[in-house]
């Protein structure tokens, strides 16, 4: 299995007690709140972390997308990436991923991963999101047509790749005279994509398509939900007529490890549930617009409200498979029973959650990396083994 | 009593419903549709031919995959008013209503006799920013749309049918997401209205402010402004009997010049 150092960049130095009495950390949470002279550290502390998974072991680091938000400090995962592309020689380096629809000019994003892609010697792994229901309030992007601008949208990224320019492209939303990119991926045919994701029919339906085959990562989530997504998208295949590999399947779960089961639930106890309970709440109305999920989702979504918007403590998490916690034998048997059960390819571990000091942080990975980290890469099913 | 009844224009069917007889009035509705034949519309149908359509994407009427943004909606009616042979109508606009009768006014000026516009959107001032009725959980809405107490508990208490509300906002993103209940290209051609126009205010508008009303007032040839004190985003609903009583003489003066 292919391990991924997964980073969210949260804002850890936000007053949390001065900001208690705002629904929510995404939109509009005055930014007086925001110092950047904290965030200078943050960020540098933050790629510390992540530059720190080359020589700890693991196969690659990833960065995310989201805006205007205490939740994570990465409008533009292309710039951590291209930080970590000089910073590192050996590990891959995951988008995950660029928010698509969002783009004015998804060219740009073709131009930006392929410079990324270049510059890391074929490293990167190039994802593709929509952005959460809160990025169309912050951006004021129509929710409505969201998918059609992301299937565009992609479509002109990959053509851009794949195609010998200069072609005209014509869509409903992008239109260019000349595609030409300069320069072109270094992989070829192009970098690999993946499709993040909390789960929904359309996006594996698509993803799981024979001319994609992209690879389907399931976001914090329950255990439960994690497999019947990973379910899902082999079940979608077969209906293609082909057998998904597990190299096609992913979670990304927070993972804590410390000496023992009780410290690790201690010292991870309030800085997840801060993550949990702080960072990622939001008003219904703004994590779904009209028209960001189909209806059908959407009443879904309505009548599960009650359970999305319930506080959660830690240990209802670990019962619940929302993260991997405890000794590094407890951590490392996790793991392999959720990889017996699920069987996917790539775990991405996200090691720093909500306000988790840099100690702290850099004690679990340690112990990870040479407790966990070895044992959990060499899992692969008998039918790659046998190969 | 009001007919109730559909009609298909390019393949879209819709639902209208029609009553009275007289100057023909066409009734264009908000965000929330017009499920029920309203109070103030039946007032009205004593002394008018008043037609209720239900939008494309709202309701009962089909969601036509051509539905883009307003200015389909606008062709769309003036093909609807073509298959109902109505050559000269009045517009009541409500909110989206208003800036869909606007936009139909500057497109063909020559077939509308008047507008009444209630609680208008259609043009952005940098004074005043419209309410985010998309961030609005249903309790919210309620209390921003009305100023009577009575009103906002009913409207709490009575939410349409969950497919329909969510039909309905789902259109009205797709019409007035972005840029937000307005068109950046409709100002400029507000001075093509050479009908008489009435602008009707509450006082307490949360969605579009007053301050729109004034706005309108100037960017409109011939436009006088009626403004409710006491009163939010629906002065047809909240102040019926007196929004009746000037539409209707608004109207019958239009007929007669």
């Amino acid at each position: 299995m292919k391990v991924i150092l997964f980073h969210l960049m949260s804002y850890a130095d936000l007053d949390f007690e001065a900001t208690k009495e705002y629904e929510t950390v995404w939109l509009n949470l005055p930014n007086r709140f925001f110092d950047p002279v904290k965030c200078n550290a943050l960020y540098n502390r933050y790629l510390d972390e992540l530059e720190s998974a080359e020589p700890l072991g693991f196969d690659g680091v990833a960065v995310n997308e989201h805006h205007q938000t205490a939740y994570g400090l990465m409008p533009s995962p292309i710039v951590m990436a291209s930080a970590l592309a000089r910073r590192t020689k050996r590990v891959k380096i995951a988008i995950l991923g660029s928010a698509l629809p969002l783009r004015e000019h998804p060219l740009t994003v073709a131009e930006e991963h392929a410079m990324i892609d270049v510059l890391s010697g074929g490293r990167l792994i190039s994802g593709f999101v929509r952005g959460i229901g809160a990025e169309y309030h912050t951006f004021g992007l129509n929710p409505t047509i969201s998918h059609d601008r992301f299937h565009e949208a992609h479509d002109l990224i990959v053509q851009a790749w794949t195609k010998p320019g200069p072609f005209a492209f014509t869509g409903h939303y992008y239109n260019h005279e000349y595609v030409n990119l300069w320069p072109r991926p270094f992989q070829q045919p192009h970098p690999p994509i993946w499709v993040p994701s909390q789960g929904s029919k359309e996006t594996i339906d698509w993803a799981a398509h024979p001319d994609r085959r992209y690879t389907y990562l399931q976001t914090f989530s329950p255990a439960k939900v994690v497999g019947k997504y990973l379910k899902s998208y082999r079940d979608t295949a077969e209906g293609f007529g082909y057998e998904a590999q597990d190299s096609q399947l992913g979670w990304a779960v927070p993972v804590y490890v410390a000496d023992t089961d009780e410290k690790a639930r201690q010292e991870a106890k309030k800085p997840f549930e801060l993550f949990r309970n702080r960072l990622l709440k939001m008003p219904f109305e703004m994590l779904l617009p009209p028209g960001y999920s189909s209806r059908t989702s959407l009443k879904g979504m309505m009548a599960a409200k009650a359970s999305l918007t319930q506080e959660m403590t830690l240990e209802m998490a670990i019962d619940m498979g929302m993260i991997i916690c405890g000794s590094p034998e407890t951590v490392k048997d996790s793991i392999v029973d959720y990889w017996n059960e699920l069987r996917f390819d790539n775990l991405l571990t996200m090691m720093h959650f909500g306000n988790l000091s840099q100690e702290l942080t850099k004690n679990s990975m340690a112990l990870f990396a040479s407790k966990v980290l070895p044992h959990v890469q060499s899992l692969q099913s008998e039918a790659v083994a046998q190969a | 009593m009001f007919e109730d009844t559909y009609i298909t224009v390019k393949g879209c069917k819709i639902r209208f419903r029609r009553n009275g007889q007289g100057p023909s009035v066409i009734y264009l509705h908000g965000a929330n549709g017009v499920p029920k034949v309203q109070p103030f519309l039946h007032e009205l149908s004593k002394n008018f031919d008043v037609l209720v359509p239900e939008h494309p994407g709202f309701g009962e009427s089909d969601e036509p995959e051509w539905l883009e943004n307003m200015h389909d909606l606008a062709y769309f009616y003036l093909d609807v008013m073509d298959e109902l042979n109505l050559d000269h109508v009045h517009l009541i606009g409500s909110s989206l209503g208003g800036w869909l009768a606007l936009e139909l006014a500057i497109r063909q000026p020559q077939r509308f006799k008047s507008l009444a516009l209630i609680g208008s959107a259609g043009i952005r001032i940098p004074e005043a920013q419209p309410g985010d009725i998309f961030l609005w959980t249903p309790e919210k809405a309620a209390h921003n749309t009305f100023m009577d107490s009575a009103l906002i508990e009913w409207a709490i208490a009575n939410p349409l049918d969950l497919d329909t509300t969510l039909k309905n906002r789902h259109t009205t993103a797709l019409l007035a997401w972005n840029p937000r209940l307005h068109s950046p290209m409709l100002g400029k051609w507000l001075s093509r209205i050479q009908m008489p126009v009435q602008l009707v205010w509450g006082e307490n508008d949360q969605i579009m402010p007053l301050p729109y009303a004034h706005a309108f007032k100037k960017l409109i040839p011939h436009a006088s402004l009626s403004v409710y004190p006491n009163c939010g985003h629906l002065p047809h609903v909240e102040k019926s009997e007196a929004f009746v009583q000037l539409v209707s003489q608004f109207i019958k003066k239009a007929e007669q010049a």
